[in-house]
This record gives structure tokens, sequence and C-alpha cells, in this order.
């Protein structure tokens, strides 16, 4: 057995499930307060980075193009707010989810519409190369990577859990009604709620787009974080972060060690797999919470 | 703000289904149709608008300098697909009834082109896979109405083996070499995996094939069992993001990207761009050259362009790799054109009519220098039982700006793949209750 050929293996799928967990972040944010799965953020993603890039080419200097983005995704959050989900308070969880679902292919194709369709390369200055620790590599970039995600739960992590605004914000995903009842203005805190996924939509949008280069399937890697939602829990941040890391580490070590028996290919269904067996023996994920329901 | 009007009016057509979006006062008689099933959003929508953009281009340069072929105008509309199977057979059947008929249909896709062979045949419509599409459809025997014009992907692997030889010092030297080929996770990425298998037996080398899945946007597992085995070259069998991806995972195992070789669908400069500085050294396969420089391309920028009626929202992308490859496209379909005149007359043609134009095409390099394309891809000569017509490539190698050649024109190893070819279109020919025409005696009679 090669052990550092191994540990790099280890790292390297940890440091992979970042890049997953990044996108999840936006998905709980928003499940964990108004009760909505929202399909549309790997749109809102790919808008992020387009509107960032494209601005960034036309001449403004990164952290101009970068407060401009954040603005227009903040605005973008809020007039979802206003002209889809208000109107569909109250209604059905698949009601909503179906409305994020449209939304993103509005979203895809306005970026699209707006900015074109060519690819653009994205030079956050932080070099893609391998750190050489002995013999096992490790990429610069995705310690950044690590490190960006890292910083975002722990402020997240912290305005939910000792503020009032992440007080209310977690009374409005536990009871809509009880919420209203006690005074809370749900739809500045949907509105909120909507500006940050678009923030943490911005930032995952840079990081990948660096990767992958700014491009339509920028959107698609949305559909590696829902397995990474059943494995953490849908309301749980650090459930983000640990289902991103086990999904990326079960992936790189059955393509690396598996793959070659039996044809290769194995990450395109390992993590769906493994979401499977959860669904099966614990259906909240690691770290979700149980819903207890009068009947 | 990059606002696309050209883009607008492009999904306007399509919202309202897909109508044509020029329009001719002659009567049809003195039209030749060419349906266009284009993808113009959607995750490959780079390739798609540099493709047809420079099909399009093609076509108006034809009619505004020449009034046509021949007097006939050339006119087309698009359908949107998104490069996806089922909206490119629901285009295609919206638009074979269309008056006049189509002359030639060109999706642009394996997926789609696979599907629509049966039916295809069955209207007696040709259907061009240039670059791509299936082998064995290369013999025109079995296969009638499909033409891989150009390059079909086993001669592909063939130059692509040929090239990593002439660097070793020489095919018996491929014996000591090692090769990975990276392919994407679709039919049109494991077509070349018997081919590849049969040329490591005949010249020795070691060979691991490995698949990543669509769409690649995570590839460390891959590359980390490339960096364990050490190869000497990796063949980039890729599409769309998994290039770039691909060149910036070997940069972060230390693989040099001078040694990744990339075949024709990784050949664009949105593949390696993105990379940003991990992609400079590679080296990737084409069948047309890029750049500006050729006479046609230069028309089309000035009679075109400067009249403010190109099909390119950016008119930088002109000379892209995906562009020059549309503008091939165009003289290849336009020749099948003008060659099928000259038998059934000038006026408007049946698509079988230009199935024998294609056929029968046979561009030579004086012929293609005449035609302003000196340079821009080497020569064709289709034949009854040969539908993609030499094969001749080229290798281009990125500085992190552009691509320049960096080979002769070389063609394929004719006498290992023909009978591959031959034995797999007969199968098919079996399979589907289809009898082989006999193209020595159809060319004895048209002689």
């Amino acid at each position: 057995m090669d052990w550092s050929f191994l540990i790099g293996v280890v790292i390297s799928g940890l440091l992979a499930g970042v890049m997953y967990s990044l996108v999840a972040i936006g998905f709980v944010l928003i499940y964990k307060t108004s009760g909505v799965l929202n399909f549309a953020q790997g749109s809102m993603l790919l808008f992020a980075a387009l509107t960032f890039v494209s601005l960034h080419e036309e001449g403004l200097p990164f952290w101009i193009a970068f407060v401009l983005t954040l603005a227009i995704m903040v605005l973008l959050g809020v007039l979802i707010e206003k002209i889809v989900l208000r109107p569909l308070i109250n209604q059905p969880p698949i009601t909503l989810f179906m409305a994020t679902l449209g939304l993103s292919y509005i979203i895809e194709g306005g970026a699209q519409f707006v900015w074109g369709t060519q690819v653009h390369q994205l030079d956050l200055g932080i070099a893609d190369v391998p750190l050489p620790l002995n013999s096992i590599l490790i990429s610069q970039f995705d310690i950044f990577c690590a490190g960006v995600a890292g910083a975002i739960v722990a402020v997240l992590g912290v305005v939910l859990q000792y503020t009032r605004v992440g007080l209310a914000f977690r009374a409005a995903a536990f009871d809509q009604y009880a919420a209203l009842n006690t005074g809370l203005r749900l739809p500045r805190i949907w509105a909120i709620t909507w500006g940050v996924a678009g923030f943490i939509a911005l930032v995952g949008g840079l990081l990948w787009g660096a990767r992958t280069g700014v491009q339509f399937s920028l959107s698609l890697v949305v559909l590696k974080s829902l397995p990474v939602l059943v494995v953490g829990g849908f309301d749980s941040i650090i459930g983000a972060i640990v289902g991103g890391l086990l999904v990326g580490l079960t992936e790189t070590l059955m393509e690396v060690y598996v793959g070659p028996f039996i044809g290769g290919g194995i990450d395109q269904w390992i993590a769906y797999a493994l979401a499977l067996a959860f669904l099966l023996i614990k259906p909240t994920g690691l770290f979700g919470q149980r819903s207890v329901e009068r009947v | 703000m990059k606002l696309r009007g050209t883009l607008a009016s492009l999904l306007l057509a399509t919202a309202i289904g897909g109508l044509p979006l020029t329009s001719h006062a002659q009567t049809p008689t003195h039209q030749q149709y060419f349906p266009l099933q284009s993808y113009r959003v959607g995750p490959y929508a780079a390739g798609g608008t540099g493709f047809f953009g420079g099909f399009i281009d093609y076509m108006n340069l034809i009619n505004t300098r020449d009034g046509g072929v021949n007097g006939v105008k050339l006119t087309w509309s698009e359908c949107e697909t998104q490069y996806v199977v089922e909206k490119g057979v629901e285009c295609y059947q919206r638009l074979k009834s269309h008056v006049p008929p189509p002359s030639a249909w060109n999706p642009l896709s394996v997926g789609i082109a696979y599907a629509m062979i049966p039916d295809i045949t069955a209207d007696k419509v040709p259907l061009i896979t240039i670059d791509h599409g299936r082998t064995d459809s290369t013999d025109g025997a079995v296969f009638p109405y499909v033409f891989p014009l150009l390059m079909n992907p086993y001669s592909e692997t063939s130059a692509i083996i040929n090239f990593i030889g002439s660097k070793s010092g020489g095919d018996e030297k491929l014996g000591s070499k090692s090769i990975v080929v990276l392919y994407h996770g679709s039919p049109y990425g494991r077509e070349t995996i018997p081919i590849y298998q049969l040329l490591a037996k005949k010249y020795g080398f070691k060979l691991q094939q490995i698949e990543v899945p669509d769409p690649g946007t995570q590839q460390q597992s891959q590359w980390l069992q490339i960096r364990r085995i050490r190869p000497d070259y990796v063949v980039l069998r890729g599409w769309g993001v998994m290039n770039p991806v691909a060149l910036k995972s070997a940069q972060e195992v230390g693989f040099p990207a001078d040694h990744i070789i990339g075949n024709v669908w990784s050949n664009s400069e949105e593949d390696a761009r993105p990379a940003g500085n991990a992609a400079k050294g590679y080296i990737a396969l084409t069948t047309q050259a890029t750049g500006t420089r050729y006479p046609v391309i230069q028309q089309i920028q000035n009679i075109i362009y400067k009249a403010h009626q190109g099909n390119m929202s950016d008119p930088a992308r002109v000379g892209s790799v995906y562009y020059n490859l549309g503008v091939v496209n165009g003289i290849l379909n336009v020749e099948a054109v003008r060659i099928a005149q000259a038998k059934f007359g000038n006026h408007s043609l049946t698509g079988d009519q230009v199935r024998w134009g294609f056929e029968h095409l046979d561009l030579s390099v004086a012929k293609v220098q005449a035609l302003g394309a000196a340079g821009l891809f080497h020569s064709i000569d289709v034949t009854c039982n040969d539908h993609e017509g030499h094969g001749y490539i080229t290798f281009q190698q990125w500085n992190g700006k552009e691509w320049n050649r960096i080979s002769d024109w070389i063609a394929p190893d004719w006498a290992i793949l023909r009978p591959i070819i031959e034995a797999s279109a007969n199968k098919y020919a079996a399979q589907n209750h289809i009898t082989p025409r006999v193209c020595s005696t159809e060319e004895a009679a048209a002689n």
C-alpha cells in the first residue's frame, strides 16, 4: 500500500468536497429560514459569476466589480422574494420548489441573454499549483477554497445562533404563522436571506469559475450539492460542510481504488448511492432536525 | 453591457417556432434550403454559436458576393436544440417538410446525428457529421446518406498516435511509451476505446483509458490515477467544461501541458483560455487552421461584417476554431450543391440530389486554394466507399493567447483503419437488414 498516495487521495477528496459544500451552504441558508428548497441556487451561482467577470472584463477593478455584482445579487434576491415567493406564502413545499425550478431556467436564460454565451477565464490571483509536502501534492487553490468555506460557516453560525436576526430567521423557518403573530416581518427576513444567498452564490461562483472557467456548466454544480444536503441534513450549515466532505471523499476513494476494476465513471453516481443509503438509514441526514408534528 | 441584439432576435424566433431568419423574394425553385439545428444557449453554446455563425456567414457571403450558387440563393432557418437529443429530433420533425426541401442536415451533435440516421436515410436527405459521428458511416456502401466529412474518430485516433510516435522519435519507439486516454463519459467519448486498444496492441505501448463523467467539473480522482500511472502522454478526448478542468487538474498534479494531446473537440479557444497558465504548451489536433489570414475569412470580414450583416455578436471570434470549422463546413455544403447542380441543373435540388453532390465532392489542394481557403484545410475527396474523404489533420499548440500550428498535414493509417471500418459497417448492415451498395459497379455505371 502506497500510504503517501492514499493520504494524497484523502486530502484531495476532502478538498473536492469543500467545493460542493460552498454551493450546498446557499441551499441550507434559504431552507433553514424559509423552508424553501431553492433549486435556482446553481443558476444564481452562474448569474453571479457571469455578471462579475463581464463587469471586470469591461474594465471595472476587481473590488468594484465584486461590490456591484453583490448589489445586483441582493437586488435579484429581493425581487425573487417580492415577485415569486411572497404570493406563495403558506403554499405546500412542492409548490415553492416548483417555483424555484422555473426560476432557475429564467435566471439561466437571463444570464446568457444579458452577458452572452462565451466562456470566460477568471483569474483570482491564486495559483492553482500543488504545494509539495513530501510526496503529497495539495492544491493551493483548494486550500484557499477550504478557508473561504470555513469563514462563511463561522460567520453564518455565529449570526444564526447568537444574534437577534438569527433568532428571527430560525423562528420564521420553524413556523411562519407563529412568527407573523409575534410581529416578525417575514418579507424582510426572506429578502435578507435571499440577499445573503446571493452573496454565497457570488463567492461560490467565483471559486468554481476560477476552476472551470465561467460558463453555463456552473449551473450544473447544483446537482452535486443535492446528495450533500441529503447526507448532511437540509437545515444544517455544519451538515453542508460535513456532507460535502463525505461526498467528496467517497467519490475520490471509490473512483481511484474501485473505478479501475469496474470501468471507471463511478463519481457520476456514487454520491447519489450514498445519499440513498442515508435516506434509508437516517432520513434527516447527519445534522438535520427531525420534524415533530401534532396529529 | 453586452446586450445581444442578435441573440434576442434568435430567441424570439425560436420562441415563436423557429421562423426562418432570412427571407428572399425568389420563388422556392431558386432557393437551396438548409435547416440548422443550432445550439446558441445551454452548456455548449460557445461551440454552437461559433460553428453555426461561421456556416451562416459563409452562406451569406455566397449570396452577397456571388448571388447564390449559380443564381440559386441559399436559405436557412434555425431551430434551437441546446445540444439536447430530443430537441434536435423535434427540430428535424418540424423542419423536414420545409418547402423547398432540406438540402442536408448539419446538427454538429453525435447524439442527435445517431438519432436521425434511420429517418434521414428513409427521407433520402444527407446527414453531415463533420469531424464526428459514427466511424463506420465512413463506408458509404452501408451508410449512403451519412457523411463524416474531413475526419472520423478512428482517423483522429490514428493521427494522434502517429503524432506521439513522431514526437518520440518514430513509431518503433512507441513500444516503450505509456499513454492514458482521458475520455468524456458519453457515446462520443467511448467511440474510440476499441481502436486505442488495437493500436496499443500493434505498437506495444501501455494504455489506460479513464472515463470522466459528464460534465467533468471535478476530475481530482482521475488525475490522481494519472499521477500514479505516470504516463508519457495523456490524450484528452473531452467536450465542453471537461477540457479546461482537465488542464487545471493536470497542473494540480504536476503533469506537463505539452504532454497532453487534445482531440478535435478539445481544441478550441474555449477549451484552453479558461485554464489560464495551465494551458500553456497544450497541444491539440484540428482539421482546419485558425486565424483570419485566409482570403475566404477576409472576404467575410470585408463584405459581410463591414456591412453589419455578420452572424457573430462578437466579431473578434471570427477566425476562432469553431468559427473556421463552420466556414469549412459551409464550403463543403456549398461545393456539394455546386457539383450536384452540374449534374441535375441550376435550380433547387432535392436532398437526394445534394447527396450525390457530397458523394462526388472532390476538392484538391488547388481547388481549395481557388476557393480562398488554402491552408485553412487540406483537401477532401469523397467517394461512394469513403464518405470521410482523406482525413488530413494537423496539430496546434496553445501559447497562452492563441493556437499556433506545429505540424504538417498528417494522414491516418488507412491500412489499419479500413478493414475495421468495413467490418463494423457490415455488422451494422446485417443487424439492420441493409443490402450494401456495390460502389465499384455504381462508379463504373456513372463513368
